[in-house]
């Protein structure tokens, strides 16, 4: 039965119908009717950042660390064309977001008003769907399915563009229906995967000699039981597994078949068993670049194995021989079955002794410095300061984003929020506030940089404003590291304005924002500074000054291929090498 | 097992023929004819167009119209060009935008019917302008190409044609001399020849 009330109140109506407990926004006056509605409920908490991207950023590292989609709401104009780079962010991660919008009452739309941007189409690429409600007898139906769509399949933002006349319009309000289906029928996504393609897959896996689990952001957003069954998958094979960035957390980082992250980052053991596997499961992950190097060199023995619920991620960039088109925690389920029902697990002696040899490469070392930080010292002390607390991690982007990767070891998943695909500096302040409206007991640490933080920084007044005792760790090297390291590396060592001049004295910013301000500049002080700031019950800015010029090994040159990595131990050498002439390789 | 770094080392299992990039840009082209049935909602055939440019794809003609007015269905036709990779990537990011029903590749349909290419006509507008003997002749040729004429004063003619878009092409081509002032083409409506469906 249908109840009639105004826009403004269907939109807090329908955010209860969908269990949503927290808003992230900013008003403006395309939104008012909304916010007067928000102002007279208590039901759901509103959040108010400083500046749109917050509210976006805040949106995901909620619903990465929850499984929930995060909700925003902004206004018309400036509001809305604030969230692009949050939305791309969550399209590009695939994390469920709910964007509602003003936008000038009807009559005015066209005409230039006051704050009008054409919302839909300036988000239409940035989406996975959204928008404009012409008619408030649209309104209910378009909110449920905004939710359906965010959070199914292979989850992304949605926007709702709400006309501020539709907000003041009343109209007939109806639940959701309950069934879980879309009113588009050609919205339907594939859950479970073809059981002749998933018994294929058992029996290559089955004869395998070098085979290997390439897992990503996939397993996470398929639900703790995807996790699970992943682990079980391990157990029951025996196969070394990798991850790439998004998917840290699934496997256990202290599971004795972890071989670390993959990828131009990753370890010298992940990337050499991709290159020289025989059976390449990837589960959830879309062989973006960062991972693949150079294509035609990519793993060229393996029959590769591909899981996705998105059949555009399939073929995309890698061709599979076996590809799985479901979600990938049933297809686990199903692999896990077929598998347990052959009786001889593969003889995997060989392969893992030459693991052993790659892992004897130690990719990750670094000179230990008694007088500076090494950033990876850093995330070292950090990661065991932290890691039998209840803890949650997100990063800005950067050489840090690297080192935290490397260096953290995530044992659960929802514990790691970083931006992976679009790679936008700013992320993890904000993603931080967000994570810690969610738990609120938590430790949630953004590890950052000196320069991707003050994007953002200003969303410190929104931790002050909330009690939110979000832990920023700025890894603090006076530069855009990664930019200078690649100029180092690509460009002559012409470090062009990746120098941060004028750095803010980040202590006196805390204590300005009316947060608590730490700084390190040694090695032997770094333990007490991060007892100190997990002591503390309040947002903290921490200054680590860590060594100005390292660069972050290993590395895969772009265009080189997995077994042309760069180790540390011969990175001043051979780094140069490799990389002269490089410019053209981006 | 001999050293797998050098990559001597014999893999267990047959390596698979295909190459693995598939970026490769010197893949043979081809131009398929594509029907895509989306809800007619506002912004539909935007998104549809903002793929194509938003992943570098190519279309070659476009039509598009409501075609089932009860169920608010459109008919998009895309002639799209690209290697076998792309297309089957084009086909698959059709099919990830929320209103689209179905995406029919004509030209794949075709080919498994053991057609030449699906049925394609194209509808062209020409006016011709010009006197005397140049008159008679453009209306000799529009005769014989079964074009129609469907305004005229005493120094044009609007012709309508009909035909497959080498033939438009062909017609537009041959009234240059005679006069051609312009031409309005509707582009590539198709369907796949058969009872059956598409």
């Amino acid at each position: 039965m249908g109840k009639e009330m105004t826009g403004a109140e269907m939109v807090l109506q329908a955010l209860r119908d969908h269990d949503v407990e927290h808003l992230f926004g900013y008003p403006g006056g395309a939104v008012l009717p909304i916010y007067d509605e928000i102002f007279q409920q208590e039901e759901i908490r509103h959040i108010l950042v400083r500046h749109e991207q917050g509210a976006g950023h805040a949106a995901e590292g909620y619903a990465r660390s929850t499984g929930k989609p995060g909700v925003v709401l902004v206004t018309s104009g400036p509001g809305a064309t604030n969230m692009v780079t949050p939305l791309t962010d969550a399209l590009m991660d695939s994390i469920p977001l709910v964007c509602i919008t003003g936008q000038v009452p009807t009559h005015l739309i066209g005409t230039d008003g006051f704050q009008e941007c054409d919302t839909v189409g300036i988000t239409r690429p940035c989406t996975k769907y959204n928008w404009l409600v012409r008619d408030i007898a649209e309104l209910p139906r378009i909110l449920h399915e905004a939710f359906h769509v965010a959070t199914t399949g292979r989850p992304g933002p949605v926007v709702v563009d709400i006309p501020k006349d539709v907000q003041f319009a009343t109209g007939t309000y109806y639940r959701p229906n309950g069934q879980g289906r879309s009113s588009y029928q050609g919205y339907e996504p594939r859950l479970n995967g073809d059981p002749t393609q998933i018994e294929r897959a058992v029996e290559l896996m089955a004869s395998a000699r070098r085979p290997v689990l390439y897992t990503g952001g996939g397993v996470v957003n398929s639900g703790p039981e995807a996790s699970q069954l992943l682990r079980e998958l391990v157990a029951a094979t025996g196969f070394p597994i990798t991850s790439t960035l998004m998917g840290l957390g699934a496997y256990p980082a202290s599971g004795k078949n972890w071989l670390g992250m993959l990828g131009m980052h990753g370890t010298y053991e992940a990337n050499m068993a991709m290159h020289d596997c025989d059976v390449m499961v990837c589960i959830g992950a879309r062989f973006d670049d960062r991972i693949t190097g150079r294509t035609d060199a990519f793993s060229p023995g393996s029959v590769k194995i591909h899981i996705d619920i998105d059949p555009s991620s399939i073929n995309k960039n890698v061709r599979a021989d076996v590809p799985i088109i479901g979600d990938v925690g049933r297809v686990l389920a199903e692999m896990l079955k077929d598998w347990k029902a052959r009786a001889p697990k593969p003889d995997l002696g060989a392969w893992w002794k030459q693991i052993d040899t790659w892992k004897a490469r130690r990719s990750l070392a670094y000179r230990p410095n008694a007088d500076v930080i090494m950033p990876q010292y850093a995330i070292e002390r950090l990661y065991a300061a932290t890691k039998d607390l209840d803890t949650y991690i997100t990063t800005e982007v950067g050489q840090h984003q690297m080192w935290a990767a490397q260096f953290y070891h995530f044992d659960q998943p929802k514990r790691w929020m970083t931006s992976g695909g679009l790679g936008t500096m700013g992320y993890g302040l904000p993603a931080a506030l967000g994570v810690q409206v969610a738990h609120p007991d938590s430790l949630v640490i953004d590890i950052a940089g000196d320069a991707s933080v003050l994007m953002t920084m200003q969303e410190m007044s929104t931790a002050v404003q909330h009690d939110l005792p979000i832990k920023i760790f700025i890894m603090n090297n006076c530069y855009m590291g990664m930019v200078r390291q690649w100029q180092q590396l690509l460009h002559g060592n012409r470090l062009s304005h990746s120098y941060m001049e004028s750095l803010p004295d980040f202590v006196r910013l805390a204590e300005a924002y009316g947060c608590v301000g730490i700084r390190a500049e040694k090695p032997g002080e770094l333990d007490d500074a991060l007892a100190e700031m997990i002591k503390v019950k309040r947002p903290v800015l921490f200054d680590c000054r860590v060594a100005n010029l390292e660069n972050c090994f290993p590395m895969i040159p772009s265009g080189k291929a997995h077994n042309e990595m760069i180790l540390p131990a011969e990175a001043d050498s051979e780094a140069e090498a490799a990389f002269a002439g490089g410019k053209a390789l981006v | 097992m001999s050293d797998p770094t050098t990559m001597t080392g014999k893999p267990a299992l047959t390596p698979p023929a295909s190459a693995y990039f598939i970026e490769e840009r010197h893949d043979p082209e081809e131009a398929h004819t594509l029907s895509v049935l989306v809800d007619n909602e506002p912004g539909v055939l935007a998104r549809v167009i903002g793929l194509f440019s938003g992943r570098g794809y190519n279309i070659e003609s476009l039509t598009v119209s409501e075609t089932e007015h009860e169920k608010h269905l459109s008919r998009i036709t895309i002639v799209t060009r690209g290697s076998r990779a792309v297309l089957e990537q084009i086909k698959n990011q059709l099919v990830r935008l929320v209103p689209v029903h179905r995406v029919t590749d004509l030209s794949e349909v075709a080919r498994a019917r053991n057609q030449e290419k699906p049925l394609e006509r194209e509808l062209a507008l020409v006016k011709v302008a010009g006197k005397g003997e140049k008159r008679l002749e453009a209306l000799r040729l529009a005769d014989a190409f079964k074009a129609e004429v469907v305004d005229a004063t005493t120094e044009h003619f609007i012709f309508q044609m009909t035909g497959r878009s080498t033939k438009v092409e062909q017609f537009i081509s041959i009234m240059q001399p005679m006069g051609l002032v312009e031409v309005c083409r509707t582009g590539v409506a198709a369907l796949s020849r058969g009872a059956e469906p598409s």
